[in-house]
């Protein structure tokens, strides 16, 4: 108690104000209000060539509860790192913890060494030792920091990295905001794991049921017919999750401040585990100007949905005396994250009601574009293409979904594999999941135009598949069928060669895929060109394909960004070799 | 009347899909046909718009600005200085025929297997590394669920029941262990069985389950081989069959199937049933060859919290051949309805 109340009071010393104001008006209960918990205008900001960073247990607080946590520096999220680009940066960690910790720098391009994956890049950091991380600084944009142990990401264990161009902004604003997005459960990670694997779809509360009346009958029986509930959109959400801005809750309602007439840069990060965003602030367009960190050519939008580790720069420029809501919902609509921004504290805006959850359809399991739903009666188009019999309900999943013969044989399907998508289609053109049929403008893969060419203009000289895997019931995750630990042969790239890696998506989940240590160029197949990434989301039974320059000599991890299905085995090593420019290896 | 009842649930869990209205307004069915407008083909069909069944694309509403002209940034064209260009195609462009796919090249695998030993040492690197491969997808863990624990009135007449399993182990090896058993309160305890199984993975949703069944009651108390499969069958029906072989030679099976049909996210009505067969004439037991008995339950339960869920039902019990003869002449009857009032649990 007097440990929480100290630190509590440390955090409100180290935060620039308890912006919270007492007096807000709101439609939230009086707890709501309490504002006594890491409320600070700011997230404390740590520059310069020397940083050092404390890693430590810790108390956190949110609707009024409070949970075990690990925090950085005392605070949730961490510290925002702000560098420079062409500088050098020396980052001491010390870990306070009683267990092994690291710092994974999300999106960096810097030696594998210094890259913090336990085990594949360093050896960790040691209870009680402090690790020296030494990398140039070179590239510019918006990022984040992370653990890369166990599951201490989940208990506070991230924070924001900004790096400021040494050049010009190409993108100039007047003021920034930086957005960090966030999921909390008062349940340790570990049980969460344990929930997971103990009753399929153990934290969904909003499955399909008699009475909801959104599925014919036909429906029905084929997805039960699958073993599948077409509501399983998120593994871990609303029914446990807290979803935080900035470490705030949303009856905490976090304030960033903007004089009208400012263009305002908002730096969307999301930190979560486990939670992908659907990103709007009603009344006020976003102009998209970055992605993970890369210059993308202004594009402005209504809504994006950001999945777990990318980011997002978003210009706006509210010109109205007035508050404005920022609305993360997250992806399954069990809950979201709230922001506000205003041009004076203890404004409010309207918080929009949950929009109903989604639920998937055929081409989320891999169906292609095909409609085979079922419900409906036998279109003329789809009679010509001899998919039903006019007069007949559509035949509805005569595919297989779990054919051998649509993979190949190195892709280990068995127990830990539930499904084949039969007819994998590219996604990255696709309205996200949830946001098809939203009347306003929703930003897709499609809608990224690099600002900058890419710097290797090389076509790729060989493809490689990577088949995404998973068992739904059973919460196994792989990648070609195997997990981590059982003995998956490691990805090898050739120093500097130019390869087109396609990720093909065998489950009815999305996964944000990301590589360590390397930006790729996401096909979309635009004229406008493609963008760069660290992270891609690939949709339910669809298919994404990125270009990458091998120029990283190294190990490298490679794995889905989902905390849990990442733990569930979901990773591998991607080895570029030789480690050398042609000298001894 | 009674098995009327229990054939209308029997078949409403045959078709889960039962008393849902078919009207078209908000299926999801055709989601491939509302996609959005940036999307190449134009996939909602007016005949298709017509039955409600899409919107057609909103064209003018959907697509986002797909890029501004970088020589003409927005602020300096609000401030009148410039015009931005509209942005020449936003289309594909013919995508040039994919790479062929090939595996790694040799110097690919030139040079030391892991990269960080050359930096910190393979002495210090192999532990970690060993542990970060077991970390991600190796599981240890346990479930104890009670699925029923019961009160059950016959004719006035009370009694218990209770069924319930446990494991522990990975994703694909486990210790199973089940029991169930029932009596009447005042008197002896009816039945009552132990099995302990090795449960083993055998597809994505079914595991091989063999190991030992031991019979306390009824009396003479007998030991089994047991050997099953158990698992979730498509429609979602989790079913339980096993062949058990007595110390005395003697064969007997028994399937089980139930089913969960939320009417809620937490109100549960859930069919169940199990049958015994026996290859044999038991008499020590006062078990027939052929079907011995049947049993059928409908229960609907309340999950205040998914790990605990009071339920109230029906179970229904009939003896069939000698085995109905067995009970007739023990004073009973060949059949029996059951009010129960339970108890689900599990963590
Ligand atoms: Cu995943």
């Amino acid at each position: 108690m007097t440990h929480m109340t100290m630190r509590r009071r440390g955090v409100l010393r180290a935060g620039a104000a308890g912006l919270l104001g007492l007096g807000v008006q709101s439609i939230f209960p009086a707890w709501a209000h309490s504002g006594s918990h890491g409320l600070r205008a700011e997230l404390p900001t740590l520059t310069g060539q020397d940083i050092r960073l404390r890693i430590a247990h810790d108390m956190f607080k949110v609707g009024g509860r409070a949970g075990h946590a690990i925090t950085i520096n005392g605070v949730l999220p961490a510290p925002l790192i702000r560098l420079r680009e062409g500088q050098n940066v020396r980052l001491h960690v010390e870990n306070a913890l009683d267990e092994d910790t690291s710092i994974h720098w999300h999106g960096l391009i810097l030696p594998f060494h210094m890259d913090g994956v336990p085990g594949i890049s360093f050896p960790g950091i040691k209870p009680g030792t402090t690790f020296t991380y030494e990398f140039p600084v070179k590239q510019s944009g918006t990022y984040w920091y992370h653990s890369h142990s166990g599951l201490q990401e989940q208990i506070g264990h991230y924070g924001p990295l900004v790096i400021d161009p040494a050049g010009a902004e190409p993108a100039p604003y007047d003021r920034e905001h930086v957005i960090v997005l966030s999921d909390w459960t008062f349940l340790h990670p570990h049980q969460v794991m344990v929930k997971l694997k103990q009753k399929g779809g153990y934290f969904n509360r909003q499955k399909q049921t008699l009475l909801d009346g959104t599925m014919t009958a036909a429906e029905r029986a084929n997805w039960g017919r699958m073993r599948m509930d077409p509501a399983d959109i998120a593994d871990v959400n609303g029914s446990t999750y807290s979803f935080l801005i900035n470490g705030h809750g949303p009856a905490e309602n976090w304030t960033g401040l903007f004089r009208p007439g400012e263009r305002v840069r908002l730096r969307f990060i999301n930190a979560s585990a486990m939670t992908i965003f659907n990103i709007r602030i009603p009344g006020l367009p976003m102009t998209v100007v970055q992605a993970d960190g890369q210059h993308v050519r202004p594009v402005e939008t209504d809504e994006f949905q950001i999945s777990v580790a990318e980011t997002y720069d978003v210009i706006v420029t509210p010109t109205a005396d007035q508050a404005f809501a920022l609305i993360a919902e997250t992806i399954d609509r069990s809950g979201m994250a709230r922001a506000t921004l205003a041009p004076r504290l203890g404004m409010v805006a309207p918080v929009p009601a949950l929009r109903p959850r989604p639920t998937l359809s055929m081409r989320d399991m891999g169906m292609g574009g095909m409609d085979m739903g079922g419900g409906g009666t036998c279109a003329p188009e789809h009679a010509a293409m001899g998919h039903c019999t006019p007069g007949q309900p559509a035949a509805a999943m005569q595919h297989s979904m779990r054919d051998k013969a649509s993979v190949p044989a190195s892709v280990d399907v068995g127990v830990g594999v539930d499904m084949i998508a039969p007819m994998p289609v590219d996604r990255t053109g696709d309205r996200p999941l949830g946001l098809e049929k939203e009347p306003h403008r929703v930003l897709t893969y499609h809608d990224l135009a690099p600002l900058v060419p890419f710097h290797d203009t090389r076509p790729p000289a060989r493809s490689v598949d990577i088949h995404l895997t998973g068992n739904m019931e059973r919460f196994m995750w792989s990648l070609d069928g195997r997990k981590m630990n059982e003995g998956a042969e490691p990805i090898r790239f050739e120093r500097n060669e130019r390869v087109r890696v396609n990720l093909i998506n065998n489950s009815m989940m999305n996964h944000p895929i990301h590589i360590h240590g390397h930006f790729f160029e996401l096909v979309t197949g635009q004229a406008h060109g493609h963008p760069v990434k660290h992270t891609v989301n690939v949709m339910p039974g669809g298919k994404a394909s990125f270009d990458l320059t091998a120029d990283a000599p190294g190990d490298w991890a490679f794995h889905c960004h989902l905390l849990y299905h990442m733990h569930a085995g979901m990773m591998n090593v991607v080895k570029v070799r030789p480690l050398d420019d042609g000298g001894a290896a | 009347m009674i098995r009327t009842l229990f054939a209308a649930s029997l078949l409403a869990a045959a078709t889960p899909a039962a008393a849902q209205h078919a009207d078209h307004t908000g299926h999801t069915g055709h989601m491939g046909h509302a996609m959005p407008a940036s999307d190449a083909a134009p996939s909602c069909t007016p005949e298709h718009a017509a039955m409600g069944h899409c919107k057609p694309a909103p064209a003018a509403a959907a697509p986002v600005r797909p890029a501004v002209d970088p020589s003409c940034p927005p602020e300096h064209a609000a401030m009148g200085h410039c015009e931005p260009t509209a942005p020449s195609s936003s289309g594909a462009v013919p995508t040039p025929p994919a790479p062929p796919s090939a595996g790694p090249s040799a110097a690919a695998s030139s040079g030391p297997e892991y990269a960080a030993d050359g930096v910190w040492g393979a002495d210090v690197m192999a532990p970690v590394r060993k542990a970060v491969y077991t970390e991600h997808g190796a599981f240890r863990g346990s479930k104890l669920l009670i699925d029923r624990l019961e009160h059950r009135s016959v004719d006035g007449r009370d009694g218990y029941a209770w069924e319930g399993e446990g494991w522990y182990g990975g994703d694909y090896d486990r210790l199973w262990v089940k029991t169930e058993g029932e009596g009447g309160f005042g008197g002896a305890i009816e039945s009552a069985e132990v099995q302990a199984l090795w449960s083993r993975a055998i597809g994505p949703w079914f595991n091989l389950q063999t190991g030992l069944r031991y019979d306390f009651r009824p009396r003479p108390d007998r030991a089994h081989l047991a050997m099953g499969v158990q698992g979730l069958a498509p429609y979602w029906f989790e079913v339980d069959v096993a062949a058990f072989l007595s110390d005395r030679g003697d064969l007997t099976a028994r399937l089980e199937a139930e089913y969960d049909q939320r009417i809620t996210n937490r109100l549960i009505l859930q069919p169940s049933a199990e049958i015994e067969l026996s290859a044999q004439n038991v008499p020590s037991v006062g078990i027939s060859a052929g079907l011995s008995t049947i049993e059928a339950g409908l229960r609907l339960r309340y999950e205040v919290v998914p790990e605990f869920a009071p339920y109230l039902g029906l179970e229904y019990e009939r003896a069939f051949g000698k085995t109905a003869d067995s009970r007739r002449a023990d004073g009973e009857k060949a059949d029996s309805l059951a009010f129960v009032i339970g108890l689900r649990a599990w963590f």
